[in-house]
């Protein structure tokens, strides 16, 4: 199949037309869902301000259902595919396998993303993004995640066909890089999911039109959940790579060891916990045993490959930097990195709010016996905007600014901005997961119209600070919602009016990536003169554990606080 | 050379792992140990632990359970509903209806008592939130829980939705008193 090769001059990167166009719309895509989610996010969070309480409860409902299916997957999955593309075709330097076949995958998410919210705003299917049995939705809501899924797999199957285009065209010597080995273990963590997720929605589709009489409520939470669990470390395969792509492209950072790395994300793979049990602590149907078994031995393992990443990444860089010459003190590295540079910056906020909130949080979260704490209350959705938000999507933001110029040939507008941007979004975005938690803590429910009860037979008045909580909720979420919009009006602008960039020369051929003479000698040494101590790392790390320990026992005490249970 | 070209060693898993990596790990592993051993340490000497006695039902068979109960027990109604305060027997069976968008009945416990309550759903997924305390159940459709709880302060407490379960959820507040 003829197609053409373009080397970018900035970056030295290397574009294969087809793999090109495809990165190119699926981010555009993801853009737009991000622009809808984000409309339905001020909405969601005007609404939940109990000073403003701006929405009648059915349109709450609605809203609401539009931004967790538009957000978490109609924009993630389509930036996602991008990052495929890139990790594979780019980073491999070899043509795109199928690009016919991947245009069809793109086609059926588009379609299936349309469908599912024509379903949602005809009023008739607000029942969350986790659609819970038996409440029911339109087919055409199911019919159209379903082609979500269908597509996004037929997108991972390109992704695998192109990695075995690039061994059989011998484009890179020795293993792949580090950055597509994450994409990889996303994608097939992705497999298992969208399966683990047809086991479910096919089923909820044909009891939707009516083929099947009854789906067992509890049966459903397990099923789903494999689906809805696994997905979410898919995204932290992603975003990690992300990580590790941005510290490569700005530092020339190096991973501190393979091995380690890629064992990590190995781990994430073993352990991608196919029953998911952390969402169901609090069910009745699952025994004490399988509970502490899953939470424990399927997610302490993944836990350790995130707090493996959260030393690796940091560490790189502050290797890269040491190398530089920024070796004074325990953290010149870090000062004098580009804080100036919305790419870094926005890398940085992500890694240390995941890790400091949304990790945290998570593993309090997933623990059998606190999670009675919080099970279904704003503490929920306010750790994973702190995991899916700070970390994911301010990681694809802050690659954006990246890609902008490389992928798409323009210049970013307005320099100023995007400087402040991640600042803006990620600063607003952790306070917002802050008080979220805060509210979650003192019991306030998720997904509630009135926390004042209007029209119910008794009176319930939350504590003073569950309202000043659900205040400041309001306030950050509106700067997070406008430090969201600038994002797009800066990416949007760009594209439309920025400065048209030099493509670089175009090939008929791919360039394959020269072999470093290091590697050609294939012997193991231990390259003793490479090796850079991190002490500030080692510090940021240590940090990470005491405020993790505090805060994990912490919750013991609160829970033995409450009533006796058994 | 970086995380975006192949390894530069070829080998690179014969390459050895620094010491520090080497702690990191180790203490990631341990911690992780840690906090499984606390789960089964709480179920050992903990106080709060999730029951695990749960049966298949159906609302049908919930319902008549509960109306026996509630017929056996109550001792007045409160509000213009008309809605019974069902007195639980110390140490004895108590029924909670989760439906849409009620709590049925109001329950009258003791403190210090332990109560085995037990909660199912008529109709869509609920979510029992018990206020100001603080405790998180999921209710099911077709899932009887039964659950072991001891008050420990007097007090009027609020049950609170916290699945949603359509346009009247915020209208679903249920009570219990303690003694
Ligand atoms: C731009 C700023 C954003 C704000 C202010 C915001 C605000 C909120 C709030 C307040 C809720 C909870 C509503 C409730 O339970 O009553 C919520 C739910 C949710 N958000 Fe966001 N959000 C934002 C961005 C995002 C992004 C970028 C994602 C995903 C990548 C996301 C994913 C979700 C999901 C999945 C839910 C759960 C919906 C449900 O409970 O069914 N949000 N959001
Ligand atoms: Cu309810």
């Amino acid at each position: 199949m003829a197609t053409t090769y373009r080397t970018c001059p900035s970056s030295g990167l290397q574009f294969e037309n087809n793999a090109e166009k495809l990165m190119r719309w699926n981010a555009v895509v993801g853009v737009l869902w991000l622009l809808v989610g984000g409309i339905t996010a001020l909405l969601v969070i005007l609404t939940r301000w109990p000073a403003i309480k701006l929405l009648p409860a059915d349109q709450f409902y609605m809203i609401l259902t539009a931004h967790g299916i538009d957000m978490i997957i109609m924009w993630i999955l389509h930036f996602e595919m991008a990052v495929l593309y890139f990790a594979s075709s780019t980073l491999l330097r070899c043509r795109l396998a199928t690009p016919k076949l991947a245009w069809l995958g793109f086609w059926l998410m588009v379609i299936g993303g349309i469908m599912c919210n024509i379903a949602i705003f005809q009023g008739e299917s607000s029942v969350m993004f986790t659609s819970y049995v038996p409440m029911q939705a339109a087919p055409h809501f199911y019919l159209g995640i379903i082609l979500v899924a269908v597509g996004a797999l037929v997108g991972l199957g390109v992704f695998f066909g192109t990695l075995v285009v690039a061994k059989k065209d011998k484009t890179y010597q020795g293993s792949i890089p580090l950055v597509t080995f994450g994409a990889m273990t996303a994608a097939i963590i992705a497999t298992f999911t969208i399966l683990a997720g047809a086991g479910i929605l096919i089923p909820t589709f044909l009891w939707s039109v009516g083929l099947i009489k009854e789906i067992d409520a509890q049966l459903y939470r397990m099923v789903w959940w494999a689906l809805g669990h696994s997905s979410q470390q898919i995204n932290v395969a992603a975003h990690v790579s992300v990580w590790y792509l941005t510290a490569a492209v700005i530092f020339g950072a190096k991973p501190l060891s393979e091995k380690v790395s890629r064992f990590a994300f190995l781990l994430y793979i073993l352990f991608l916990q196919l029953a998911s049990a952390h969402h169901l602590l609090s069910d009745p149907g699952m025994s004490a045993e399988w509970k502490v078994l899953n939470t424990s031995y399927f997610m302490y393992f993944a836990v350790m490959a995130s707090m493996i990443h959260g030393f690796t990444v940091p560490g790189a860089i502050e290797a890269a930097q040491r190398k530089k010459g920024y070796t004074n003190g325990l953290f010149e590295w870090l000062r004098k990195a580009p804080w100036g540079n919305p790419a870094f910056s926005g890398m940085f906020i992500s890694l240390v709010g995941f890790g400091f909130l949304g990790g945290i949080s998570g593993v309090v979260l997933g623990t059998e016996q606190i999670n009675m704490l919080m099970h279904n209350t704003f503490y929920v959705p306010g750790h994973f905007h702190t995991t899916v938000v700070v970390g994911t999507t301010l990681a694809f933001m802050s690659i954006t600014y990246i890609l902008v110029p490389t992928l798409f040939r323009r210049e970013m507008i307005l320099p100023k901005l995007c400087q402040i941007q991640p600042y803006l979004y990620g600063i607003s975005m952790s306070v917002l997961g802050l008080v979220m938690m805060g509210a979650g803590t003192l019991g306030v429910s998720r997904r509630h119209w009135d926390m004042a009860f209007s029209g119910a037979p008794f009176q319930y008045e939350w504590p003073g600070a569950a309202y000043l909580m659900m205040g400041l909720t309001g306030i950050f979420g509106v700067i997070a919602v406008l430090g969201g919009a600038l994002w797009i009006v800066l990416v949007v602008g760009s594209l439309l009016f920025g400065k048209k960039l030099d493509g670089g020369t175009v090939s008929d051929k791919p360039t394959p990536i020269p072999s470093n003479t290091k590697a050609a000698s294939a012997v193991s040494h231990t390259d003793k003169d490479d090796h850079v101590a991190v002490p500030g790392t080692v510090v940021l790390a240590l940090t990470l554990l005491v405020t993790f320990v505090l805060y994990y026992f912490v919750n013991w005490k609160y829970l033995s606080e409450v009533w006796l249970l058994s | 050379m970086s995380a975006i070209l192949p390894p530069s060693e070829r080998l690179w898993w014969k390459q050895p792992i620094d010491k520090v990596e080497w702690a990191w790990i180790g203490i990631a592993f341990v911690w992780g140990m840690i906090m499984f051993v606390m789960m089964v340490y709480w179920h050992v000497y903990g106080k709060q632990n999730l029951s695990n006695e749960a049966y298949k039902t159906t609302p049908e068979m919930f319902a008549a359970k509960a109306e026996k109960f509630i017929a056996e027990n109550t001792v007045r109604t409160e509000t213009d509903l008309q809605i019974p305060v069902v007195k639980v027997p110390a140490g004895g069976d108590g029924y909670l209806i989760a439906r849409l968008w009620n709590w049925y009945p109001i329950l009258e416990l003791e403190k210090g008592q332990t109560y085995k309550i037990h909660l199912s759903s008529m109709d869509y997924q609920h979510g029992f939130s018990l206020q100001p305390v603080n405790i998180n159940i999921q209710v099911l459709p077709g899932y009887e829980h039964v659950v072991k709880m001891t008050p420990t302060k007097s007090g009027t407490y609020a049950i609170v939705c916290n699945e949603y379960c359509g346009i009247g959820h915020h209208t679903m507040l249920g009570r219990i008193y303690v003694k």
